[in-house]
């Protein structure tokens, strides 16, 4: 059972600080009063609430549906009423609100019934759909819809399947818990991921300073009608990064640019494992999941925390201290600092980690670049962060591409190990971002300018189109008034082309107050104004469009 | 404040720390072979160091505690100190260690910023300028007969009017300027190595003296404060350029052990061309800067105008620097090159 394991260049030791929170035993959280559960929580599509206010929803409860192929759908995590659809503060680094559904829960906790599926009956797309209507969506912390990853695609099966149970980030242990007390539930995930995607390999990656959650998954594994490889890899940040994963246990890489898949690998965090088990097994959807609650805490702990439980909730059962200087959700290498302490537990959440000034130190002022290229011994991903970081505070975004900003995937061990305490992996993140910007706006020109050269060549034709219809009808209109010269005296030429102007003007004027709106008659005055401002902008666009063609009727 | 929110207790004070704590054995040796001279340079290129960075920083507007003690322009005073002739006039070091830091770092847009080894430049203004002055080494004490105590020295140094019979007693060619002289005169390498100034590998007491800062510079390897490519391919690059030419013609052109034990190669090869700011970043650069800078150190030394390469082949390997390194960039995870095309499967 020995394998021959590989190192990924890069990498850091940062002080793992596990023992804190994985000795204690799990809890269950309090039932809040209430409940704010983001439609968003996933990569892809927000959910769409299938719910109104004012309506009663059961505990497990379809409240926001999967919007599309690449989504995942929202539920209720307990019973009770629905107060409210609509923006309120969430997890997220912009600290910008997004919509929730909120539910003033009632404390009964009532169940909806739950109907097991029998996965292997089913239709492999059916039981996908299913899978993304449950909400499963991959806990590691990147929350990609689960459905889409089992989908093997065009090459109907994925040879190998890694499970993720690294747990890299310092601090974070509710993986580690989790493979302790529930190993043959994540083992029959694992068995339904095999089934879907027809994997031949099993490997479930482990960091060597979980000896108890390896013998546990190693225990589990053993009983199993299939082979399942549980491997202690080294202790290294970050070795459970999916890349550096791939790459510890098999030796390869994943090409720039490309998905795992494309090499015949998929991996999954082993919390995915344990929802796909319950979902499939049980019928749940994913309503909850261990959180690790740690750091500046009394009693450091994971908790099984409902989707949508503020994190409050969860640092008072930990035991609050005084002093504590902020709130971060995630790990202190990749994790985000926290505006708000209402904003809900969602799918993504592994560890609330509580800071205080002696846990973490206010970080020293930076100092200028010294390029000792020490972050690129660190990086995994084998960048130049010294140069990246140049070329993005230089604002050359165009280098940093080309020097593959877009290959950093953010893990921080540039910052860690900066003797000038840089905050690089900001600068990268302001670049990209940057880019993703301009990228933007260069296709909402592209599509500006394709519109109007349409519409150019659009009014063009009409005037020819028109012209040579009106040449035929007054040519007719002609034969016609010559045809009948006999009423009163014959109207000359000139009074012919006259009527004709006049009719025309007729028609045109009927047809202008036919075209006018008549439905903005009493806006509300910020509408009106915006209405007044494209009117505007209409008019200027219009009045560019003319100029040209009026140019090229003169002689 | 965005993640990651624990920083490793690294800094540029401890980067820099260690590279001084390397230069002690090196002066250790430098103070038992050559006298106490060495440590007047010193303590004069430091103080002169650190006045003109706080007033440069001043003027710049840059808060002057967070730079002053990141402990960067000592190691320059230093390393200028130390390429200087121990015996050098007051106001040579000081013009040295002025111009490396205000020019060639802070006009260049102070720490990080500077294309050039700063040191390096003020080497090079002052033997381009000053080049008699630049001769006045003290000789290894085992040839001389009254060596000077620590006083006298500092005499020498900001008095300048020893007698010349005196300053004559106690300088002394070093062994790379007698061999230049010698063989500007005919003699071949053979006749010149006669001479008590040359040891077993290069000359006596220098050789011991490049001993301590190879000692240091490994120190510095160790822990992996400079890569090894830098200081490797500089000695490869002086013993292969030595090599080839004294294979070619022993007696014209001196045995590469000589050329690879003068302190000026090892200095340079583990703490100046090792200048992180203006050296190559990339691994293969780093080859390349080096052995360049070994190569350009000796075609100096032979053909050149002045005893000694090492500062102005490092100089020249500095301005290549952005090219080398956009040339050398690394393949990353996942094996885009820079141009973002793939290697062929």
């Amino acid at each position: 059972m020995s394998r021959k394991l590989h190192t990924f260049k890069g990498g850091v030791h940062p002080p793992e600080h596990k023992a804190e929170s994985n000795a204690r035993p799990v809890h269950a959280a309090p039932l809040p009063k209430q409940l704010v559960i983001p439609l968003r929580q996933h990569i892809g599509n927000p959910a769409k609430p299938v719910v109104e206010v004012g309506q009663r929803v059961l505990k497990g409860q379809l409240i926001g549906a999967a919007d599309g192929y690449i989504s995942a759908a929202v539920h209720a995590s307990s019973s009770g009423i629905v107060t409210a659809i609509g923006p309120a503060v969430v997890p997220h680094a912009s600290g910008l609100p997004d919509d929730c559904i909120i539910i003033d829960t009632d404390g009964r906790d009532e169940w909806i019934s739950l109907a097991p599926l029998d996965y292997r009956a089913m239709e492999p797309a059916d039981l996908r759909m299913r899978l993304r209507d449950l909400g499963l969506a991959g806990l590691g912390g990147a929350v990609f819809p689960s459905a889409v990853k089992l989908d093997p695609g065009a090459a109907h099966h994925c040879p190998t399947l890694i499970l993720n149970g690294a747990e890299c980030e310092p601090w974070i242990t509710c993986d580690d818990v989790l493979m302790r007390l529930h190993a043959d539930d994540i083992l029959q995930g694992v068995a339904i991921m095999r089934h879907l995607l027809g994997s031949t390999e099993i490997l479930v990656g482990i960091e060597d300073n979980k000896p108890e959650a390896l013998a546990s998954m190693r225990f589990a594994a053993a009983k199993l009608d299939f082979a399942v490889e549980v491997v202690a890899v080294p202790t290294i940040y970050p070795a459970g990064g999916a890349k550096q994963m791939i790459e510890i246990l098999t030796g390869q890489q994943v090409p720039s640019g490309k998905l795992s898949t494309d090499i015949g690998i998929q991996v999954f965090n082993i919390g995915t494992a344990h929802a796909l088990a319950r979902a499939v097994h049980h019928g749940e959807p994913l309503i909850s999941r261990l959180v690790t609650v740690t750091g500046f805490v009394l009693r450091p702990q994971n908790v099984e925390a409902l989707i949508g439980t503020p994190l409050h909730t969860l640092i008072t059962l930990a035991g609050d201290r005084e002093g504590s200087t902020g709130v971060l959700m995630g790990g202190p290498m990749m994790g985000m600092p926290m505006p708000d302490l209402a904003v809900p537990v969602v799918k993504a959440t592994n560890c609330i980690l509580v800071q205080s000034a002696e846990l973490f130190p206010p970080l020293p002022k930076a100092l200028p670049c010294i390029r000792c290229t020490r972050c690129a011994d660190a990086c995994p991903a084998e960048l130049q962060p010294q140069e990246l970081f140049r070329f993005a505070k230089a604002g050359d975004f165009g280098r940093a591409q080309e020097y593959h900003l877009f290959d950093c995937i953010e893990c921080g061990c540039c910052s860690y190990v900066c003797p000038s305490h840089i905050p690089l992996v900001d600068f990268y993140r302001y670049a990209k971002s940057e880019i993703w910007a301009r990228e933007k706006e260069k296709r909402a020109a592209d599509l500006a300018r394709e519109r109007h050269e349409f519409r150019q060549f659009r009014l063009e034709r009409e005037k020819q189109e028109k012209a040579e219809k009106l040449a035929a009808k007054a040519k007719a209109k002609r034969a016609e008034l010559a045809a009948a010269p006999a009423a009163e005296g014959a109207p000359s030429e000139a009074d012919a082309k006259k009527a004709l102007i006049a009719a025309a003007l007729a028609r045109a004027q009927a047809k202008k107050a036919e075209a006018a709106p008549k439905n903005i008659d009493h806006l509300p005055p910020d509408t009106q104004r915006e209405i007044e401002e494209i009117e505007a902008r209409r008019a200027k666009i219009r009045e560019l469009a003319r100029q040209p063609l009026e140019s090229e009727e003169k002689p | 404040m965005p993640a990651p929110f624990i920083l490793d207790r690294s800094s540029v004070t401890q980067v820099m720390a260690w590279v001084l704590a390397a230069l002690l054995p090196g002066i250790a040796v430098y103070v038992w072979l050559f006298g106490p001279g060495i440590l007047v340079t010193l303590s004069l290129a430091t103080v002169t160091a650190l006045v003109a960075e706080a007033a440069m920083l001043k003027a710049r507007g840059y808060p002057a505690k967070p730079f002053l003690t990141d402990l960067s322009a000592i190691v320059t005073a230093w390393l200028l100190a130390l390429s200087l002739p121990a015996l050098a006039p007051w106001w040579l070091i000081v013009t040295g260690t002025l111009f490396a830091i205000v020019v060639a770092k802070h006009l260049y847009g102070g720490l990080g910023q500077n294309i050039f080894n700063p040191a390096m430049v003020g080497y090079a203004v002052l033997i381009v300028s000053f080049p008699l002055q630049m001769t006045q080494w003290p000789g290894p004490l085992s040839l001389t007969d009254a060596p000077l105590t620590l006083a006298q020295s500092a005499s020498v140094i900001f008095g300048g009017d020893l007698p010349k019979a005196m300053l004559d007693a106690v300088t002394m060619a070093t062994p790379l300027d007698a061999l230049r002289t010698g063989l500007l005169q005919q003699l071949t390498v053979d006749e010149i190595m006669v001479q008590p100034i040359f040891g077993h590998y290069g000359g006596i007491g220098f050789e011991w003296l490049a001993g301590a800062f190879l000692l240091g510079g490994l120190l510095l390897w160790a822990l992996r404060i400079i890569s090894w490519q830098v200081p490797l391919a500089f000695l490869a690059g002086i013993w292969l350029a030595a090599g080839f030419l004294h294979f070619f013609d022993a007696g014209r052109f001196g045995a590469p052990w000589f050329h690879l034990f003068a302190p000026s190669v090892m200095l340079g090869a583990f703490f100046i061309a090792t200048d992180p700011v203006s050296g190559s970043t990339t691994p293969r650069g780093r080859l390349i800067f080096g052995f360049g800078a070994g190569l350009l150190t000796i075609i100096i030394r032979t053909w050149g105008g002045y005893p000694d390469g090492v500062a102005f082949a490092i100089l020249l390997m500095n301005l290549s620097v952005p090219l080398i390194d956009a040339w050398t960039q690394p393949r990353i995870y996942g094996g885009a090159t820079r141009r973002g095309k793939a290697p062929p499967a």
